[in-house]
């Protein structure tokens, strides 16, 4: 009797119908413009650059095992490259948010060569440090408003579009693009042959240590891109509010506490994870906003109960219970539905 | 028949997925020595494991003096009267020689063993006393882990391979202090990877193959093909 | 003569920081766990002093009579309650629990004292000093210094000299063997967090009458009291006295160069020594 043929296959049935949902949003969201108001382009624009940002951090906390509680370094010193480059430099926006990039990178490199001495949570504090060292580094330039800050110019905000609505349709898309692009480049990479290097890391370091992967050049490399990448964002979200300052450039709040309980509420690890964490991040923001501290001590609440309970969040919860990938990474073998046997 | 001081019914023990015990069957009487072997990987040392409460086992597979104690916490099970002498010794290397010992005595149990007695048994200890544990020789190490689970004063003393790694001369030594640790009436299970030793010290032998009891007799009345049978499991 | 009162003044200063730190110094020795929230527990020991003090009419450092046990007491629940569950391999958890609480803390204490800044008030004793060959010595940061000495010298001698060290020491060294030992290592674990939280509660009583202090500041005392223990090297309690001193020092140089370098010269030590001697100054444990 012959073996039943098999199909080795990355993709399911699920994952396909989810694509095709998928694209069907994207070109809904990119016509935005046309059917939302300003304020709704706002909050969507925001919550494309938190899902940019949670998705980067679970990059680096969820894959690489690099838990970072100083991200707000590089959200700041994209949004201080963005202003210095365009204010001191004369250069178009545009061109200041890809340099900031660059510069992000490789002010990341040293960065890098420090904390990557320090393991576990002494890592995480160490990220702090250097986030606090840029802040006050950053107050001290007066050239960019020193302790207070300042804003955008006019000039400058005009030279991205003529008309009103023309910025806030450019900067929406800017945001939607950052939003999709990371998550795409993040699975993309995962899918690749380094990407499984940081998967195999991420499961046990030892055994992918003895399997000749090179584990301090993966990680290094995954946090300078990382970086460089939180940057782009950064300088994005200090181009939608035209005025910066360092508290608010360097907030630990903003840039690591909330993306750290959007990543683990939603699901680390998971590239699912980071936007279901966004949604439901996003849809408490808009119920409990009133509520002030009160909603940041429930946030931290559920943060807590979901690490103990359900570490691998929302989307962990799910997956497991239906067995379920939208964005597959792994290989199913199943009967093949194209021969005789497998019907 | 007088109660045996540990009853095993039926143990099952895991390491996660991998199962390392299958429905274990064991008797042990009070005061007796019994000896256990078998290859690497046969369960002696999950076997000890679970008997010493570092495993969860369900409460009614391991009674000791008919108290059902396979749920309970290592801690508990010791504060009871059951010690174990670690496979590999296993000192607290922040601890010195007496501290590892003072440490042993810590459930407070009453009985003959105190800092005095032990350095009795192991004189060269004495000389030792302050030295951090582990730069001991693997030797005197192993007469530190003994002294530290007499210092608990216990009814049972259960012994995972004391002679690993060591010269046979110390071996020769560790054992001819044996008669001094049980003669109290102390019941004791000693794992040995060598046979002869735990033939000739034990009453009773049992012996484990991949998690099973293949062989149960009396020490002085196996024959060497019966035991290979049962380690090696060939019939 | 202003570069040495500069030092000395540091070097008084470092006594805060090795109390900041001690506290982190001690948990990560016995369960490896670095508490993101110690710094906010610091700040919750000052308004503990504040609510204390306010209410029984009491001087802050009296104060500490009630606060030490009830952040011992609230170090014990903590531990056995929460941070318990976190303990293992993975780093993750710890991490992200500590980090929420952090969080919860500093918005409980905002809902409850609002965030206006707050200082205990300790009269004659905040601004009396004395002069010691040329130089004035304010007796508070004098009195802060040796308590912190008398702290450390208090664990050192707990860990070493006493049956509750031992205990310590063996957990940290072996968990399982340890409770062959008949010691309860969930129970041994909340003690050390009392522990530690007592000694925290001491700090947090004299920073609030160093300074004014409001919920936010947590992080930064967290960060001032980790910089402390990686420039002293972990695992040591004394080095970690060092790395306050060498912290207060670069802090208090900095401020006379610039009075705006205060922080950044603290952090700019802390990398350089990160750099050279990555394991710190007298370590008992690599990092």
């Amino acid at each position: 009797m012959n073996a039943p043929d098999l199909l080795v296959t990355r993709t399911s049935k699920a994952a396909r119908t989810a694509a095709v949902l998928g694209l069907i949003l994207l070109v809904a969201l990119i016509a935005a413009p046309w059917w939302a108001g300003s304020a709704d382009m706002r909050l969507m624009s925001e919550l494309f650059l938190y899902l940019a940002l949670a998705s980067l951090w679970n990059l680096m906390a969820g894959y690489a095992g690099l838990v970072s509680v100083g991200q707000q370094a590089y959200v700041g010193f994209g949004g201080y490259m963005l202003f210095a480059l365009t204010i001191l430099g004369g250069l178009h926006p545009q061109l200041a948010v890809v340099l900031a990039a660059g510069l992000a990178a490789a002010i990341s490199v040293p960065v890098a060569v420090l904390i990557f001495r320090l393991r576990g949570a002494y890592f995480a504090i160490g990220s702090w440090v250097v986030a606090e060292v840029f802040r006050l580094a950053f107050a001290q330039v007066s050239a960019l408003g020193g302790g207070s800050g300042s804003s955008l110019p006019v000039g400058i905000v005009k030279s991205l579009a003529e008309t009103r609505s023309g910025r806030e349709a450019l900067s929406y898309w800017l945001a939607l693009g950052a939003g999709a692009g990371v998550v795409a480049a993040v699975y993309l990479f995962l899918r690749s042959r380094k990407g499984l290097a940081l998967t195999a890391i991420r499961d046990n370091e030892l055994a992918a240590g003895s399997l000749g992967i090179d584990i301090w050049r993966t990680k290094f490399l995954v946090y300078v891109v990382v970086s460089g990448l939180t940057a782009i964002i950064g300088a994005l979200i200090f181009l939608q509010k035209l005025r910066i300052s360092p508290d608010a450039a360097f907030s630990v709040n903003d840039w690591t506490a909330f993306v750290i309980f959007i990543v683990v509420i939603g699901g680390i690890g998971t590239i699912e994870g980071p936007i279901i964490g966004t949604l439901i991040y996003f849809a408490l923001r808009e119920t409990l906003a009133d509520l002030g501290t009160i909603y940041l001590l429930i946030l931290g609440l559920v943060a807590i109960v979901v690490m103990l309970r359900a570490p691998k969040g929302v989307w962990g919860v799910i997956r497991d219970r239906f067995d379920l990938s939208l964005f597959p990474l792994g290989y199913r073998v199943m009967p093949d539905p194209g021969s005789r046997e497998g019907r | 028949m007088p109660e045996p001081i540990l009853q095993i019914d039926k143990l099952d023990a895991f390491h996660g997925d991998f199962q390392a015990l299958y429905g274990l069957d064991l008797t042990i009487a009070e005061g007796e020595v019994l000896a256990i072997i078998g290859a690497n990987g046969a369960g002696k040392t999950t076997l000890l494991r679970s008997i010493a409460g570092l495993m969860r086992n369900e409460a009614d597979q391991i009674r000791y003096r008919g108290r059902p104690i396979g749920a309970l916490r290592a801690d508990q099970v010791a504060g009871l009267g059951i010690a174990l002498v670690p496979e590999g010794r296993q000192l607290f290397p922040s601890l010195s020689v007496e501290e590892n010992l003072q440490i042993g005595g810590r459930v407070g149990r009453a009985g003959p063993w105190s800092l005095e007695t032990v350095f009795g048994l192991f004189p060269i200890l004495r000389e030792r006393r302050h030295q951090a544990s582990t730069s001991l020789s693997g030797g005197q190490q192993q007469m530190v882990a003994i002294g530290r689970a007499l210092m608990a004063n216990p009814d049972l003393i259960l012994f995972d391979e004391i002679s690993l790694g060591l010269a046979p001369i110390i071996i020769k030594d560790i054992y001819d202090a044996l008669p001094g640790i049980v003669g109290g009436g102390v019941t004791a299970v000693i794992v040995e990877q060598d046979i002869t030793k735990a033939l000739s010290v034990s009453s009773r032998v049992y012996c484990l193959q991949e998690g099973r009891v293949s062989l149960e007799s009396a020490s002085d009345n196996v024959s060497r093909e019966e035991i290979s049978r049962a380690y090696f499991g060939i019939s | 003569m202003e570069w040495l009162n500069a030092v000395v003044q540091g070097v008084l200063l470092g006594g805060l920081y090795a109390l900041f730190a001690a506290g982190l110094s001690l948990i990560f020795g016995v369960m490896r766990l670095v508490n993101i929230a110690h710094g906010d527990l610091i700040v919750l020991a000052a308004y503990l002093g504040l609510s204390t003090s306010m209410a029984l009419g009491l001087h802050p450092l009296l104060s500490l009579v009630l606060v030490v046990p009830v952040m011992a007491a609230i170090g014990y629940a903590l531990q056995r309650g929460v941070l318990n569950r976190t303990l293992g391999e993975d780093v993750l958890p710890p991490l992200l629990v500590t980090f929420g609480l952090s969080v919860i803390l500093q918005n409980a204490l905002l809902e409850i004292y609002t965030a206006d800044p707050q200082k205990l008030s300790a009269e004659v004793m905040e601004t009396a000093s004395f002069s010691v060959g040329g130089l004035t010595l304010g007796v508070l940061p004098v009195l802060t210094f040796v308590v912190a000495v008398a702290a450390i010298g208090a664990l050192q001698w707990i860990f070493y000299h006493t049956p509750l060290g031992r205990a310590f020491r063996a957990v940290s060294d072996n968990q399982d063997i340890a409770q062959l030992m008949g010691l309860n290592k969930a129970h041994v674990f909340g003690l050390a967090m009392a522990l530690a939280l007592a000694v925290t509660a001491v700090a947090g009583i004299f920073l609030g009458i160093r300074t004014s202090f409001d919920p936010s500041i947590g992080g930064g005392r967290l960060i001032f009291g980790f910089e402390a223990v990686i420039i002293g090297g972990l695992g040591s309690l004394w080095g970690t006295l060092a790395g306050g001193v060498i912290l207060g020092v670069a802090q208090t140089v900095g401020a006379k160069i610039d009075p705006g370098w205060q922080i950044l010269s603290g952090h700019i030590v802390f990398l350089l020594i990160l750099a050279v001697r990555p394991n710190g100054l007298l370590p008992k444990v690599s990092g």
